[in-house]
């Protein structure tokens, strides 16, 4: 991996490196929680969701979900690792409240995947390989509410037991960038595989941040590690102000100790946490309530056949075979909602056309009524038509913008809205002639310079006609008779 | 006997691993306890007299693979039951002194 | 009334009608009343009792008996039951009442068994005598010749091996993590039997140490053993170490010949200071075995001296994470603290005695940083050289015989002192338990002065048709009839 020097963070004693490593729970796409059958689904009332193994009551014992060793899977092959044939679970003792056994099933000593990688895009057009160190099942914990009451806090179990993938990273990012493309790039791998929805509003997407700064070619600094960061912007304020706030410490010449921290997302710092001081302790040991969990050839090749196509893939078919260029693809394969509307409307259309409609004219658009590709109020049968209404050269290019926003404010189809303004292009000579003699009728002057050798002038007149035709003129058509009634 | 086997076993781990167990012992329980557990620790050392380098450990005496159950909403649903044990409880939720993050 | 002697009785006087199940509850309630001062139960239940007897009583006149219809039983209290306080014994649980039924219960009472009541126990299962029970200890109903101190029926099950000791209750259940049925049933001179692990479904039986936990029933004969494991036993989708394969008939078992049968004799069982009656009994009991037809032949187990210590390893690892759950959040006592950390510790502090205080801490430690390999690994280690003991013996033979435990009851208070002592009263029975195999233990002969001492026979996993024909076997051979003098009723 190069080096870029644009990374580093100038300080008074030289540059420093900041080293970042994530840790993304994500939570697993599946109807029921990892080992019980209480459904998953966001916003239920409290402790409605919950069974009695989840609530660890005694003797309560623990099943395990199918879909969400299949979905752990599907994950691993999406980020090309290998898939353990055979992995434990193993509890993780820690007392807290909304644990509600005293310990979580997790993957410890050997998780369902090991080794594998991430190729995250930079906004340069660039890509960098990020190393995936390992995937592993486990189950989340409740919910706390410290501010429901002055002198308790309130457990809510619902989320206890839902499934989560712990996705961990090698320690291979050296920018908030990267760490931004990092999680953009593995969400849209997620999204893509339906293995988690991705939605880091409702948690279903938490990253722990680890952060040092090093000298450029020294070995790894002390880390921090902050804990369940939930925006990408969040991430990336976090990193800075936690490289800042390492590189200061190190600079008065003090040392970073290692610790966990917390991000506030109101001053955009991060502050130790209090609750946490001793010293971890979580004694590991495989789930006597289980077994290991044994994976057979056929199962993982059913699973890799039933892959779909991931943004990668698809980026670089973009490129070859739609002769994009690299930006505009992993622009188009970001969101998996994105890349099939550009499909779709890239289907028997110029997709270079395509591509500048729906990357500029209507995300536009979207950005400014805040709604996603999903809740397009355009779909891409509407825009194609007024892709193809465009290409037959039946409105201007400029109205097919007013269409546009016509079309996103009202729903209607872009036939519809062309024909009620009456906005089809004028492609007939007499009528254009007719506007055009109009024109040099009432511009002497300029007709002279004109024809005194100043050309640049036809763009002025090209545009007197279209202002005259309410630019319902065909411009090329509007260029050509100028040039021709202005050389006799 | 291995290195990380101690011959015995003073107050200081007795308080530590009775923190890690969240259970409050006395001062003054300590030294009897300490006793107590390192008596208990030195007798099962006799396990070091067997060489086990080339043993595998076991977790299960179970020789089948484990089972799966298949991904339906089954359970849940009864929020009172899972509450009506709790020694404290408000609106639904288990209610606990004040945790400080 | 005269009270059926066994299950087989019961059933057979309750089919014909010469008994109903009222009469049968009503008279093992007087007879739970009558037994207080042994401290057998923890909670008595004789309104459920006397409706289950009702339904009962309705589906024997219609002819739509089950297997246990109207038979009333003795539930060990680690065994969740809806509705019905649930302790293990321990402060901790206080006032909890589970909102299920555990499997082996609930299977019990789709068969049409009555429940009495709720057994006392070691707290947590965790003890050999009774005495770690936060309800105070179980007595005996056996006393030595001549002398009137209290005896322990025997841990953790004693309640159990009490009631069905001292005719309170026809069956009961109890469970076996490292002899916990076996030890009390030798030593209260009833039948017990472990089965196989995975055999019965552990969910909602409180845990203590899941890869050792199995629960099993407790019977004044081998046959009403049988009669209660098929009832109790049976895949569990609920529990991931549950065995889906199908349950046998194993009453038809211990009818059949002990001829051709091959038991082991395990030299390493004949440890140093075995007292030379249990030495003689395990002779008679090879002897019994042999004049059956069965063939006795000396078998090896290298690794026995290695399992209990391999054991107090790992029950309590399990168990200090298993009992973290008790944390006076979510159920039970919760002594109230400045922060939650100190709620957490109180709460502890207070609900767990001695001896669980004791457990939790060695498996905290044992599974700690740094001494996780050197502990928990070594013994996880023992463990399998323990099961392939067992593997290449039973290559040779069918079952293996010896004594079920190194002495008959003992006093109450007389090892409340010493752990280790009292842990080496599950020196013949821990082994079973490491490697999930079955065993029973018969009644088979009286001490010296005057206590009932037991033959185990163990069988590879899923053999409990063989062990239960070889024990009928002992049974009849060595035809057990001492009962104890009912010194509890009050005049």
């Amino acid at each position: 991996m190069s080096r870029d020097a644009s990374k580093l963070v100038a300080a008074a004693s030289g540059p420093w490196e900041v080293v970042i490593g994530l840790e993304v729970h994500a939570q697993v796409t599946s109807a029921a929680k990892l080992f019980s059958g209480a459904a998953t689904a966001f916003g239920a009332a409290p402790n409605a969701q919950v069974s009695l193994v989840d609530a660890a009551m005694p003797g309560m014992l623990p099943v395990i979900n199918r879909v969400c060793v299949e979905q752990a899977v599907k994950t691993g092959l999406g980020l090309a690792a290998e898939i353990n044939r055979v992995s434990v679970f193993d509890r993780k003792n820690y007392f807290y409240p909304d644990l509600p056994a005293g310990y979580q099933i997790s993957q410890y000593k050997q998780p369902i995947v090991g080794k594998g990688r991430l190729l995250i895009d930079l906004a340069d057009g660039t890509t960098r390989e990020v190393g995936i160190t390992r995937l592993h099942l486990e189950q989340d914990a409740g919910k706390s509410l410290h501010d429901q009451h002055p002198r308790h806090s309130y457990v809510d179990l619902n989320r206890a037991g839902v499934a989560l993938m712990e996705i961990v990273s090698e320690p291979d990012m050296r920018s908030a960038e990267e760490a931004g493309a990092y999680l953009r790039k593995l969400r849209a791998i997620l999204r893509y595989l339906g293995t988690c929805d991705g939605n880091m509003e409702e948690g279903s997407l938490r990253a722990d941040v680890n952060v040092s700064v090093r000298r450029p070619g020294e070995g790894y600094g002390t880390r921090c590690e902050i804990k369940n960061v939930n925006s990408i912007r969040f991430v990336q304020q976090a990193i800075d102000y936690e490289a800042k706030r390492q590189i200061a410490l190190i600079e008065d010449g003090g040392s970073v100790k290692q610790q966990t921290r917390l991000f506030d997302s109101r001053t955009g710092s991060t502050r130790e946490m209090r609750s946490k001081e001793e010293a971890h302790d979580y004694r590991y040991f495989p789930d006597p309530d289980l077994l290991p969990l044994e994976l057979s050839e056929a199962f993982i090749s059913g699973l890799s056949a039933s892959l779909p196509e991931l943004p990668d893939a698809k980026k670089a078919r973009f490129m070859r075979e739609l002769a994009l260029n690299a930006y505009d693809a992993s622009v188009l394969v970001a969101e998996k909602e994105t890349a099939d509307y550009f499909e779709a409307l890239a289907q028997g259309r110029d997709a270079k056309v395509a591509a500048n409609w729906l990357t500029g004219d209507l995300f536009g658009h979207l950005n400014r009524l805040g709604k996603g590709i999903a809740d397009s109020p355009v779909s891409a049968a509407r825009l194609g038509e007024l892709l193809d209404l465009l290409t037959a050269g039946s409105i201007s290019g400029r109205a097919a913008k007013d269409v546009l926003a016509e079309m996103v404010d009202s729903g209607q189809s872009a036939k519809a809205i062309v024909e009620t303004k009456g906005l089809t292009q004028v492609s007939d000579s007499d009528a254009i002639e007719g506007l055009i003699d109009e024109v040099i009728a009432g511009n002497a002057d300029k007709v002279g310079q004109y024809r005194a050798g100043k050309e640049p002038l036809l763009g002025w007149f090209v545009g007197q006609v279209m202002k005259a035709s309410r630019g319902k003129a065909n411009p090329a058509l509007a260029n050509e008779l100028l040039r021709k009634k202005l050389a006799s | 006997m291995p290195a990380n086997k101690p011959s015995e076993i003073d107050t200081a781990t007795v308080r530590r691993i009775a923190r890690l167990a969240r259970i409050a012992v006395k001062d003054a329980e300590l030294p009897a306890l300490a006793k107590e557990l390192g008596g208990i620790l030195a007798w099962v050392a006799v396990l070091d007299e067997v060489d086990t380098a080339a043993v595998a450990p076991m977790a299960s005496v179970h020789d089948e693979v484990l089972r799966w159950r298949e991904d339906r909403v089954t359970d849940g649903g009864y929020s009172a039951d899972i509450v009506a044990n709790a020694p404290a409880q408000e609106a639904g939720f288990f209610a606990v002194p004040k945790v400080v993050e | 009334m005269n009270l059926p002697a066994s299950i087989s009785e019961a059933r057979a006087r309750l089919a014909d009608r010469t008994l109903s199940a009222n009469e049968l509850v009503r008279a093992e309630l007087k007879a739970m009343a009558a037994a207080r001062p042994l401290n057998a139960f923890i909670t008595e239940t004789p309104e459920i009792a006397l409706a289950m007897a009702g339904e009962s009583d309705r589906r024997l006149a219609r002819g739509e008996a089950r297997a246990l219809e109207g038979i009333p039983l003795a539930i060990k209290d680690l065994f969740c039951t809806k509705g019905v306080l649930t302790t293990a014994a321990s402060h901790i649980l206080d006032g909890f009442q589970p909102t299920y039924e555990s499997t082996v219960t609930r299977k019990l009472w789709e068969a049409g068994a009555i429940l009495l009541g709720k057994t006392n126990l070691d707290e947590f299962a965790m003890g050999s005598s009774n005495e770690s029970s936060h309800y105070g200890p179980v007595k005996s109903p056996w006393r030595r010749a001549g002398d009137n101190r209290p005896l322990t029926p025997g841990g953790s099950s004693g309640g159990s091996a009490a009631a069905v000791a001292a005719g309170l209750a026809l069956g009961a259940t109890g469970t076996d993590t490292g002899g916990s049925i076996r030890q009390p049933a030798a030593v209260s001179g009833v039948v017990g039997l472990k089965p196989t692990y995975g055999r019965c479904s552990r969910w909602g039986i409180v845990a203590f140490a899941s890869s050792l936990d199995q629960a099993g029933p407790f019977a004044r004969n081998v046959r009403d053993a049988a009669v209660l494991l098929r009832s109790m036993a049976g895949f569990d989708p609920q529990d991931s170490t549950s065995a889906d394969r199908p349950v046998p008939d194993y009453e038809l078992a211990c009818e059949r010949p002990a001829r051709g049968i091959k038991v082991g004799v395990p030299g390493e069982y004949r440890v140093a200071g075995m007292p030379p009656e249990i030495e003689a009994l395990w002779q008679r009991g090879c002897d019994w075995l042999k004049a059956a037809g069965a063939e006795v032949v000396e078998v090896s187990l290298p690794h026995t001296k290695y399992a209990l210590p391999a054991y107090y390893i790992v029950a309590p690892a399990e168990a200090s994470s298993n009992l973290a759950r008790y944390d006076g959040v979510r159920y039970g006592l919760r002594v109230p603290g400045e922060d939650i950390q100190q709620m957490y510790e109180k709460t502890r502090a207070a609900g767990f005695g001695c001896e669980v205080r004791r457990r939790v801490l060695i498996g905290t430690y044992v599974l700690s940083a740094g001494y996780y390999d050197a502990y928990y690994v070594k013994a996880q280690k023992l463990r399998r050289l323990i099961k392939q003991d067992f593997q290449a013996a039973f290559g040779r033979v069918d079952a293996i015989l010896t004594p079920t435990t190194p002495g008959p009851a003992f006093a109450l208070g007389e090892k409340a002192d010493d752990p280790i002592a009292m842990y080496l009263n599950d020196v013949f029975t821990v082994t079973a338990n490491l490697a999930g195999l079955p065993g029973i233990s018969v009644p088979a002969g009286l001490s010296a002065d005057g206590l009932p001492l037991g033959l185990q026979l163990l069988g590879p996993a899923f053999a409990e048709e063989t062990i239960l024909t070889l024990a009928a076997e002992l049974e009849r051979a060595a035809s057990f009839t001492a009962r104890p003098e009912p010194w509890w009723r009050l005049p």
